[in-house]
């Protein structure tokens, strides 16, 4: 187990490191960041002082261990377009994505997972038919099409939910939190559910297709020989044996949630981090997109781990498995 | 009738309280303001919302004209010296008196480092307090436009400035925030409540204004939405009363709804291409040993053979003033008269191209923005059309305005596209940055062709310092005329401010795209 995720973790730093380098790159090949930031009026010895002064004229790996240095610690300079320290912006933004992805993620999985289950006992019932017709659609639309729909009629045509914004906040220390007031949680329900959609829809089909294979193993038929009765069989027995693979999924997916909710932030104004890096890319403003970069990374770095060690807690075959290689060894 | 007289009693006694009974305005834009220092950056949205909170010493009219702002009175008592009564009995939000002291505080603050201000202020050689109520400005040569762009350079109060730390702006090179950038003490007619950059900034009314508002709005709420879909959907859906820009493919949709209307007008941006003609090889042409711009046959040719009407009516569906001028109604030195463009003639134009020793045309690269004007990338695709009729090959270059401009600030382009507001709305800002010869004074900056006549550059010259108007405007029309007759650009046309709101509101849409809350109105709710 400690050897397994002291792997892990040498794992994971490499792959940091990795993205970090790559961020860095961003510095040298999109813009001149002297240019943003003085203007077209700076004299020629103007932007060698700025050079001078930013330590741009220092070789290529002394500006790169000085880059994954301060990303260490979390600093990531300024960002040219609003002159805020970077990791500040991060800080305010983060809330707004992190509620939007989790509760995209927990209505995918609360829809989802039983919408999976009843197409897999109820196969080829027609609301199971129905139900697996509109997934596919849920899956091949692509995201800012549901946005501008979803607005449309809920919006514009219905007026019953809002269509842009997290509306009134309630700040708790440095977290702002729209879910402690009707009114957020009214702002949530559209951009969380365009998010959701596609989530939703994998994570239905996948809880199937699992679910259909475990049904027809022999555990679940000597489960049925001893009279137990369906709902022990079909959720204590079956649904337990799917969900390793959702699990990795979901997990997996709630990274993507926040990495991607860069288009539905944009359909809906949400002020998380997504929008926040969309501006930063029409602005060229290189420390954003670069810190962006490194925290996703580390999002899902941390997904990962943390979804490797969910394994061990689900299968138990795993927990057997890595002890007995240490000893045999 | 008797229950709104009491609802108008209650409102009126409301606002006398200053209590939350509010006439709210609710506002998005795609952009927000970049900070609300408002000498940190010099761009028309920043200033636009700056300039609700903070004012000027000499304001603008409905027509732009200029009125008394914080000044009551100005005048010239010498060629390089302008003096300013300054209005007394104003206060700031936090109760301040306003006194000479904030001014000279203030323009010291536009015209020192870190402030985005200092186009406006490269003038001045000195700012002087007489007494109380009375400031002078010395500048260093006579400079006869100064109130015009004094207009830009709002007045921030001393006493607060020096208590919050706030006594240079922010300088974005070394990222200094001071609390200027997050709050504001102005003397406009609003005050900022609340600042949430990126998502919503809230204004309420001063309620210790000097003058009389005419609107009616007490709140203004504004909130930037990017997608120009989203924002269109906000408007439709009645979650706010004024959006600004409108996407011109949406015009007639908003405009079949009953409950909301669209206001057009154009915008004091003129669109133009410019061709290099100082190279002795052009840069990106197939064209090798000389450069055919330089010729004025061929920029002749380019001219005529752009089919204007069809841009205006296709491409910008018809809100656009064609144009032959660098700069358009609403700026100083505009004379409509001259406003005559060359027919579009392709025949004409195949003829110039022959005679100037290309009969069958030849090819050359056009760079161009694709998100900084309206449809400017597809202005330059009808403008690419129309060559390759006349026989010239136009090899298109359109990116982001990231990577654009640096790029013909290097010059590194034969033929571009730009959109030019002279900021102080006077032709000498249009003849001085895009028309006269470049020099490392900062003199044709953004002649990125480096077009040159020497009539030109003189004239440039004597305009900025001549403070007889009549005598100037008569130096404006004629180097005007001496760029029209060289074809020193090809102007394209003016573009239009598209806004749309609810039919409820009411409000001053000005050519410099600037939306003073104080003359919005809203009646009774829509619903």
């Amino acid at each position: 187990m400690l050897v397994f995720i002291l792997r892990r973790l040498a794992q994971a730093i490499a792959v940091m490191l990795t993205v970090a380098f790559m961020a860095f790159m961003l510095f040298q090949y999109v813009g001149d960041p002297v240019t943003h930031l003085l203007g077209q009026d700076a004299t020629p010895a103007q932007r060698e002082q700025l050079r001078e002064d930013l330590g741009l004229n220092k070789p290529f790996p002394v500006q790169f261990a000085r880059f994954v240095g301060n990303a260490v610690q979390g600093e990531f300079g300024l960002s040219l377009r609003q002159g805020q320290k970077v990791s500040r912006l991060l800080i305010e933004r983060f809330p707004a994505t992190l509620e939007l992805a989790v509760v995209a993620a927990l209505m995918a999985l609360l829809v989802g997972v039983p919408m999976g289950v009843y197409a897999a006992l109820k196969r080829g019932s027609v609301m199971s038919q129905v139900l697996m017709t509109v997934s596919l659609l849920g899956v091949s639309l692509p995201t800012f099409l549901i946005g501008i729909l979803l607005i449309l009629v809920f919006a514009v045509q219905l007026q019953w939910l809002p269509s842009f914004g997290r509306g009134e906040l309630v700040s708790l220390g440095p977290w702002t939190t729209g879910l402690a007031s009707l009114d957020g949680w009214k702002h949530l329900v559209l951009p969380a559910t365009t998010l959701a959609m596609f989530q939703l829809t994998l994570i239905m089909r996948l809880v199937r297709a699992e679910m259909l294979e475990v049904l027809r193993t022999d555990f679940i038929r000597f489960a049925r020989a001893r009279g137990l009765p369906d709902r022990l069989v079909y959720f204590g027995h079956a649904l337990k044996n799917t969900l390793v693979p959702v699990i990795t999924i979901t997990g997996l997916q709630l990274g993507s949630l926040i990495a991607f909710s860069i288009i539905t932030e944009q359909v809906f104004q949400w002020p998380g981090m997504g929008l926040l890096f969309i501006q930063a890319v029409a602005f060229a403003d290189v420390p954003v997109m670069a810190a962006y970069l490194c925290l996703i990374a580390l999002v899902f770095v941390c997904i990962n781990l943390v979804v490797d060690l969910l394994y061990f807690a689900v299968d138990p075959r795993l927990r057997i498995e890595s002890p007995a290689a240490g000893r045999a060894a | 009738m008797k229950t709104r007289h009491l609802v108008s009693m209650g409102l009126a006694f409301a606002l006398s309280a200053g209590t939350a009974q509010a006439v709210t305005l609710r506002v998005a834009n795609q952009g927000d303001a970049q900070s609300m220092d408002p000498h940190s950056l010099n761009e028309s949205l920043q200033l636009t919302f700056t300039g609700n909170v903070y004012e000027p010493l000499v304001a603008r009219d409905k027509e732009l004209g200029l009125t008394p702002g914080l000044a009551t009175r100005w005048t010239q008592p010498k060629p390089t010296v302008w003096r300013f009564e300054l209005r007394r009995g104003v206060k700031f939000h936090d109760g301040t008196p306003f006194t000479a002291d904030d001014v000279v505080f203030s323009f010291n603050r536009a015209a020192g480092a870190g402030s985005d201000m200092q186009g406006y202020t490269n003038t001045f050689k000195e700012v002087r307090k007489l007494d109380d109520h009375t400031i002078e400005v010395e500048t260093l040569t006579p400079f006869p436009i100064l109130p015009d762009v004094l207009t830009q350079v709002y007045v921030m109060s001393r006493k607060w400035c020096e208590e919050n730390k706030a006594l240079t702006p922010v300088d974005r090179r070394k990222g200094i925030e001071n609390a200027a950038s997050f709050e504001a003490n102005g003397t406009g007619p609003f005050r900022l409540k609340e600042r949430r950059p990126g998502s919503r900034t809230v204004l309420v009314r001063h309620a210790a204004y000097w003058d009389k508002v005419e609107g009616n709005v007490t709140e203004v709420v504004f909130t930037p939405i990017g997608n120009a879909a989203t924002r269109v959907a906000a408007l439709l859906s009645g979650e706010v009363d004024v959006i600004e820009p409108v996407p011109l493919q949406d015009v007639e949709r908003i405009k079949a709804s009953p409950k909301l209307k669209v206001m057009q007008g154009p915008e004091l941006r003129t669109i133009f291409l410019g061709m290099d003609q100082k190279r002795d090889e052009l840069l990106f042409s197939n064209v090798k040993g000389k450069n055919p711009f330089k010729d004025k046959r061929v920029r002749q040719a380019f001219y005529q053979a752009i089919d204007i009407e069809t841009i205006k009516s296709r491409v910008m569906r018809g809100a656009a003033l064609p144009m032959a001028l660098m700069v358009g109604p609403g700026i100083r030195g505009f004379s409509p008269d001259q406003n005559k463009r060359l027919p579009y003639d392709p025949e004409a134009s195949k003829r110039l191209l022959a005679e100037a020793g290309y009969p069958s045309g030849f090819e050359v690269a056009l760079n161009c923005p694709n998100d900084r004007y309206v449809n400017d990338a597809d202005i330059c695709q009808a403008v690419a059309a129309n060559l390759a009729r006349v026989g010239v090959k136009v090899n298109l270059q359109t990116e982001t305005k990231v990577t654009y401009f640096p790029k013909i600030l290097r010059r590194d382009t034969s033929f571009y596209l730009l959109g030019w507001t002279p900021s102080t709305y006077d032709a000498h800002n249009a003849l001085s940055a895009l028309m006269a010869s470049p020099t490392d004074k900062g003199q044709g900056q953004f002649n990125l062709g480096a077009y040159s006549n020497a009539k030109v550059d003189e004239l440039t010259l004597r305009i900025q310092s001549e403070t007889d108007q009549a005598r100037r405007n008569a130096m404006i029309r004629e180097a005007f005329e001496a760029h029209a007759a060289d074809i020193g650009h090809l102007p394209l046309h003016q573009q239009s401010l598209a806004w749309a709101m609810k039919k409820t509101v009411t409000l001053v849409q000005l050519a410099d795209n600037f939306m003073p809350y104080k003359w919005v109105t809203l009646s009774e709710k829509a619903k």
